[in-house]
């Protein structure tokens, strides 16, 4: 098991350094270097920029040094908690980020958490109950939930909260816990909000969730042990409860690895329709106005979630797999 | 036998039990009246499909998605008498739940599959316990570990915690039957449960069976399609085909008597391969066709990331020489991992073995080593060894019709194109026993035996020298093997093929090989001619294997303790 | 020579046991894609699906032909005209009734609260439409020019929105004809990029194994553990500005794929890995045929309909992640009309409360996904009609 740890955390750190040289590319894709090109948007709107300030920023990120050498300075900004400097926001990329990333992780936890809350109940009784009613509706809510696009469903739910209930759904707080300090006040207020962008959000990946665990459970049924367990004198219910279920869990414990991606993809779409004061509006101005140093850093922290999440149920996996924790290969 | 009274535990009454289905329903058994007597044991016995495990299943009351049309199951108390008439029950409800397990048990043929592999051995015996035992965990863990025990599984505190994959095959039908056993139930079903075993392990679950129900005064209904286990364990014996049971009656009257032809064709079928004679073994020429010379190969071990060794290398064949004579039938036999496919592999060129060469020497005369990749660039040695598969459902192109795969390699090797090619397919169809209407047939169209004609057909195509099969009529039932056997011996008759021919059941091995060589871990540790090997064998575990296998004759049971 | 042991069986057993497997399957003549279309054709959904999908393409690429007004033309008179409908059967004062098209034209409301002119319906004005008439210039499917549009207003002047117009006065329909050309083409052109890597790159990997497989698995692995939407976007928005629509459209398809091949490839090097282990691959070997025959006549054609159903059930995706970057501003860009450029008109709630039909686009893309998603499922059922 600590080997199996070890093993896995190396990959990790692996994977991020692969990563970080993802972001760094990207950061380094518009022509020109990029504080150039910085200069050169100012001074067009009419701005100008201290050059005491210009220079200390060149040589923190070794701007005339090559490539390797930036790619090193930056990284080792970023294993020193510098993520660098926003020049659109004129504020470290840190201070934003504090800001900001107790609501986003808040937003899409809770999505991840309503959408196996939803899906497992649902595909379980899909898969029990195959092509029952019940069944059938599923799996058409499923076909829409897959076919329409989050930004699209956040419009329509905007638009029809607004037209027939008159409400606005946009924003996490009621303008007047915008700034306001944690309180019980402000945390129902939050409550209140929060029911639009996590059903967003969920929508998408619960069909899918519902999907696989309803064919991993269609499998598991017809397997002979459930007929075993059954000859036991077991009923049928707790049957299926103890043995095809806990057994389709498993694949879907390891479906984390996709669930989380697809949640950040989304709940990054989302939040700039229903204008969520998390990290992916910044994100977004930072992309558009190829503010690159702030937008590496936030992909790059996106891509550390989601590889933090996989780990996890890898873990979780090995946790609640025998096979798996007992090092057979091929489990699946 | 002692204990048998003539009170059934179970009578069958008129039972049937249908698929529905969308245009009608298919009737899985149809009006099955059988009795189930304490300390006897029950054959079933007939083809796939012929309804065995439905009826199993009936009895238990768990037949969904099919229904029980009709009949009755009932089962009698053995102190009190009292019946109780199981397919009026609701299949779930807390009556039949209580029979279930309690006082019917059931073993199925893959213990892998049929034991939850994410829960321990012993969480499922205790499961069984608990439902029907008024005991506390830790007593229920106790009863677990005897179970274990009395099927004699090594050290039982230990195993109790064991997962079913940590577990061999033949352990985990043994702790299949511990969990059945727990409850010390009247009835014990048993659908194949040694089917899926090598022959030695089959002996020991057999046995084992055998001496529970002594012990205990079990009824048991055993589901096979193996005459040999039939004559071996049987009492009474049904015999069924296509849902009905056709013949019903006591071991002795079915082996030497029967009366439906139907059983006298299943009898004939494995008597047929038993009472075979020696066939006189063909002139041998100074030199052999193939020199198997000292071969050893191994597989895998991958280098781990940090050190430099080599682990995990598995030794699949140490020290392996034989000889295969023009001519002749050379029969390679084993359990599963004997190694007797990697060396049928090794022939073919697709495993390279470390040390050791095979000399062919082709019709030319000229000397080739097969363990030489170059050997195998040659079309020659292609056209003159071939092979013919186990499966005879992947072994051909489900895309190509029937003349597109005998004529590839015709085809490849340039040997005939056009009208000539499409003459050429239909003469082989026709050799092979098919007719030459089939060709544009896809393989889907066809039968298990027939599809193995035409992967013979396709072997034969390049007029080879030897070929090699493997394990080629396993796949197939009873009367269909044989016709496939009977094929081969003509073939080899008449196109002076020698065949190399890898097999584990050792009734086929009899039957078909003029010689026969015995591998075990790896090794070949007996040869001989086949009727030597197989009546008189001189190895130690030559001897443990033949003593294993079931004769199909209920009035030679040989079946010992090991 | 004579075999000297009796023949177990006679050879009549023969014929009655075995042909009995025969019956039914119309003795077996049909060959893989005969099997494969008549399994798809008992797919209902996927049936139906097909043939909207076909309206579709019909509508891609005769999108000019069949717009009444040219879609990039602005006409600041009609600023978020609501939809006109489509009437086909006219009432004339006498009461009696005939067949032709027709749409009402439009009278010009003061909104009392906001003091904002709106346009509303006036069914006095009756709009009667022509077949066949001369509209703007174009090129048919980009070769043939004309002037010819299936249909139009009779009188050239008369406004014309049957879905109504833009933020500029620009016809709808028109745009959504245009840009479902657009989205479907960046499908199918990312698809067509994503299938070159994916068969190149999963087939050598699963052909060779090996260390080239290994570091496959791996890249794919990392590809697919990173949140797409915002690298597609970081990429994309990494575009200088000056790019032409044209080189940007190219460019966008190209990233799509540069992050969608990894499911093909893993769907090709799953099937080859299986292929490879087929007894008639191996069959085929010993019959002494060469490498390249293996694998084209008898590895090819069986994994040929896994890629075209993984590749159909790629194409839905590729088509949700452009209107997701060009909605956000940072994909397809004005002129260029997409659906996702489409829907960035609706993105703020005022302008969605006052013409809520800019989300018409978004019909269009939920029905294109769904059909895709179930000819798709439909493909996938039918692809292997050998499975057992």
């Amino acid at each position: 098991m600590t080997l199996y740890l070890a093993r896995r955390l190396v990959t990790m750190l692996l994977t991020l350094l692969a990563l970080s040289v993802v972001v760094f590319v990207v950061i380094q894709l518009p022509p020109g270097d990029f504080i150039t090109s910085y200069i050169a948007r100012l001074s067009g709107s009419g701005e100008t920029i201290d050059q005491a300030v210009i220079d200390t920023l060149r040589e923190r990120y070794q701007m005339d040094a090559p490539l390797l050498s930036q790619y090193w300075a930056w990284l080792k900004g970023m294993l020193h908690g510098e993520f660098g400097y926003s020049f659109e926001m004129k504020l470290p990329v840190s201070e934003i980020f504090s800001e900001r990333i107790g609501i986003s992780l808040a937003v899409e936890l809770l999505a991840v958490v309503v959408m196996w809350a939803v899906a497992i109940p649902i595909g379980i009784y899909s898969a029990v109950k195959q092509y029952s009613l019940g069944d059938y509706f599923a799996t058409v809510i499923g076909f829409f939930g897959l076919a329409v696009p989050n930004f699209l469903f956040a419009l329509i739910l905007m638009y029809i909260c607004y037209v027939w209930f008159g409400v606005t759904i946009t924003g996490l707080f009621s303008p007047e816990y915008m700034n306001a300090k944690w309180s019980l006040a402000r945390f129902l207020d939050f409550a209140q909000h929060v029911w639009a962008p996590v059903l967003v959000i969920a929508t998408a990946g619960t069909a899918q969730l519902v999907r696989v665990l309803r064919a991993n459970l269609l499998d598991e049924l017809n397997k002979p042990y459930v007929l075993t367990a059954r000859a036991k004198g077991l009923e049928k219910r707790k049957v299926i409860m103890r043995y095809p279920v806990r057994v389709a869990m498993n694949p879907l414990v390891s479906t984390i690895g996709w669930v989380l991606p697809t949640v950040i993809s989304s709940s990054f779409v989302t939040a700039i329709v229903l204008n969520l004061p998390t990290l992916s509006p910044i994100l977004l101005r930072a992309l558009l106005s190829q503010d690159m140093y702030l937008a590496g850093a936030l992909i790059l922290f996106m891509g550390v979630l989601t590889m933090i999440g996989t780990l996890i149920s890898d873990l979780l996996l090995a946790w609640i797999d025998p096979r798996i924790r007992l090092g057979m290969v091929g489990a699946n | 036998m002692n204990q048998s009274s003539n009170e059934p535990v179970l009578q069958v009454r008129d039972l049937s039990v249908d698929f529905p289905h969308k245009d009608g329903a298919f009737h899985a058994i149809e009006s099955l009246s059988f009795d189930l007597y304490p300390g006897k044991t029950t054959c079933f016995v007939g083809e796939s499909g012929s309804g065995k495990s439905v009826t199993a299943r009936a009895i238990m009351n768990i037949v969904d998605p099919a229904i029980i049309t009709q009949g009755s199951v009932t089962i009698i108390d053995s102190k009190s008498q009292t019946p109780l008439e199981l397919t009026s029950l609701d299949t779930d409800s807390e009556a039949i739940r209580a029979v279930r397990g309690a006082r019917i048990a059931m073993i199925f043929q893959e213990p892998m599959s049929s034991l939850s592999p994410v829960h321990t051995i012993g969480q499922q015996i205790i499961e069984a316990i608990l439902l029907h035992q008024d005991v506390n965990e830790a007593e229920a863990r106790k009863r677990a570990i005897e179970a274990l025990a009395a099927v004699h599984i090594h050290s039982p505190e230990r195993a109790v915690d064991r997962y079913p994959f940590e577990y061999s095959g033949g352990m985990r039908q043994r702790a299949m039957i511990a969990m059945a056993i727990a409850c010390e139930p009247d009835i014990l079903i048993a659908d194949e449960p040694t089917t899926a075993l090598d022959v030695t392990t089959q002996a020991e679950i057999l046995l084992l069976i055998r001496e529970l129900q002594r012990k205990k005064g079990m009824s048991v209904m055993f589901i096979t399609h193996d005459m040999g286990v039939v004559a071996e364990i049987a009492d009474d014996v049904a015999v069924m085909l296509n849902g009905r049971i056709v013949e019903h009656g006591e071991v002795d009257q079915i082996f030497h008597a029967p009366t439906h032809p139907y059983t006298r064709k299943l009898i004939d079928a494995s008597l047929g391969l038993e009472q075979s004679d020696a066939r006189p073994l063909p002139a041998r020429p100074d030199t052999p066709l193939i020199q198997i010379d000292d071969i050893r190969l191994q597989f895998g071990g991958h280098k781990s990331w940090f050190s430099k060794t080599v682990h995990g290398a598995v030794v699949a064949l140490e020290s392996v020489s034989l000889s295969l004579w023009p001519g002749e039938i050379l029969g390679i036999v084993g359990e599963s991992g004997s190694g007797k496919t990697s060396l049928g592999r090794v022939l073919m060129g697709r495993y390279k073995p470390v040390s050791g060469n095979v000399i062919y020497t082709d019709r030319q005369g000229r000397e080739r080593d097969l363990t030489q990749a170059a050997s195998f660039r040659d079309k020659q040695v292609y056209r003159e060894i071939r092979m013919i598969f186990q499966d005879p459902y992947s072994s051909l192109n489900p895309r190509m019709t029937v003349e597109q795969i005998i004529a590839e390699p015709l085809k490849i090797n340039g040997l005939a194109s056009g009208h000539e090619l499409r003459e050429r397919v239909a003469t082989l169809l026709e050799r092979v026993g098919l007719s030459a209407s089939m060709m544009e047939r896809y393989p889907h169209a066809f039968s298990g035996g027939q599809r193995q004609r035409i992967g013979i057909a396709r072997a034969i195509a390049l007029e080879p020298r030897v070929i090699i099969a493997d394990e080629s009529t396993s796949a197939l039932d009873g009367s269909v093997r044989a016709q496939i056997l009977d094929l081969l011996l003509d073939l080899r008759d008449e196109l002076g093929l020698s065949i190399i021919f890898i097999a584990h059941d050792i009734g086929v091995v009899r039957y078909l090989c003029d010689r026969v060589a015995v591998m075990h871990r790896g090794r070949v540790v007996e040869t001989g001619l086949a009727h030597q090997v197989c009546d008189a064998p001189i190895d130690s575990y030559t001897q443990r294997l033949i003593a294993a296998v079931p004769r199909p004759d209920p009035r030679q049971r040989g079946l010992r303790s090991v | 020579m004579s075999s000297p042991t009796t023949t177990l069986i006679e050879p009549s057993a023969d014929t009655t046991e075995e042909s009995s497997a025969v019956r039914g399957t119309l003795a077996g003549t049909e060959s893989q894609w005969q099997l494969i279309r008549r399994r798809f054709r008992q797919h209902r959904m996927a049936r139906i699906s097909l043939y909207i999908l076909i309206v579709f393409a019909i509508c891609a690429l005769f999108a000019n032909f069949l717009a009444p007004k040219d879609p990039l033309k602005v006409q600041a008179r009609y600023t978020y005209a609501p939809p006109q409908g489509l009437h086909f059967i006219d009432h004339d004062e006498n009461g009696d009734w005939s067949i032709k098209p027709h749409v009402y034209g439009y009278k010009v409301e003061v909104e009392p609260e906001a003091l904002r002119r709106v346009f509303v319906i006036d069914p006095s004005k009756k709009i009667y439409l022509k077949w066949f008439v001369e509209g703007h210039d174009y090129k048919l499917l980009g070769l043939f020019p004309s002037n010819i549009h299936l249909f139009g207003p009779e009188r050239k002047r008369d406004p014309l929105y049957i879905l109504g117009s833009d933020r500029l006065g620009r016809d709808m329909l028109s745009r959504l004809l245009l840009g479902t050309r657009i989205s479907l083409s960046v499908g199918i052109v990312g698809v067509i990029l994503s299938l070159f890597f994916g068969v190149l790159i999963g087939g050598l990997a699963g052909f060779y194994g090996g260390w080239f497989d290994a570091v496959t698995q791996r890249t794919i692995e990392f590809l697919r553990s990173l949140p797409t939407i915002p690298l597609w976007m970081a990429l994309a928005s990494a575009m200088p500005s000056d790019w032409s629509p044209l080189r940007v459209y190219f460019v966008i398809t190209l990233i799509l794929s540069l992050l969608g091949w990894t499911e093909l490839a893993r769907v090709v090097r799953g099937r080859f890995l299986a292929l490879k282990d087929e007894d008639y691959v191996a069959a085929a070997l010993y019959d002494g045929a060469s490498h390249v025959r293996v694998v084209m006549r008898h590895m090819v054609p069986a994994f040929t309909s896994h890629i075209i159903t993984a590749a159909s059930l790629a194409i839905p995706g590729m088509i949700l992640a452009e209107t997701a970057l060009s909605f956000l501003g940072l994909g397809l860009q004005s002129p260029v009309v997409s659906w996702g450029v489409l829907l960035q008109e609706a993105q703020n709630i005022r302008v969605l409360a006052t013409a809520p039909w800019l989300l018409a686009p978004g019909l269009a893309i939920v029905i294109a996904v769904l059909a895709m998603n179930f000819v798709g499922d439909g493909l996938r059922d039918a692809a292997d009609p050998y499975a057992r």
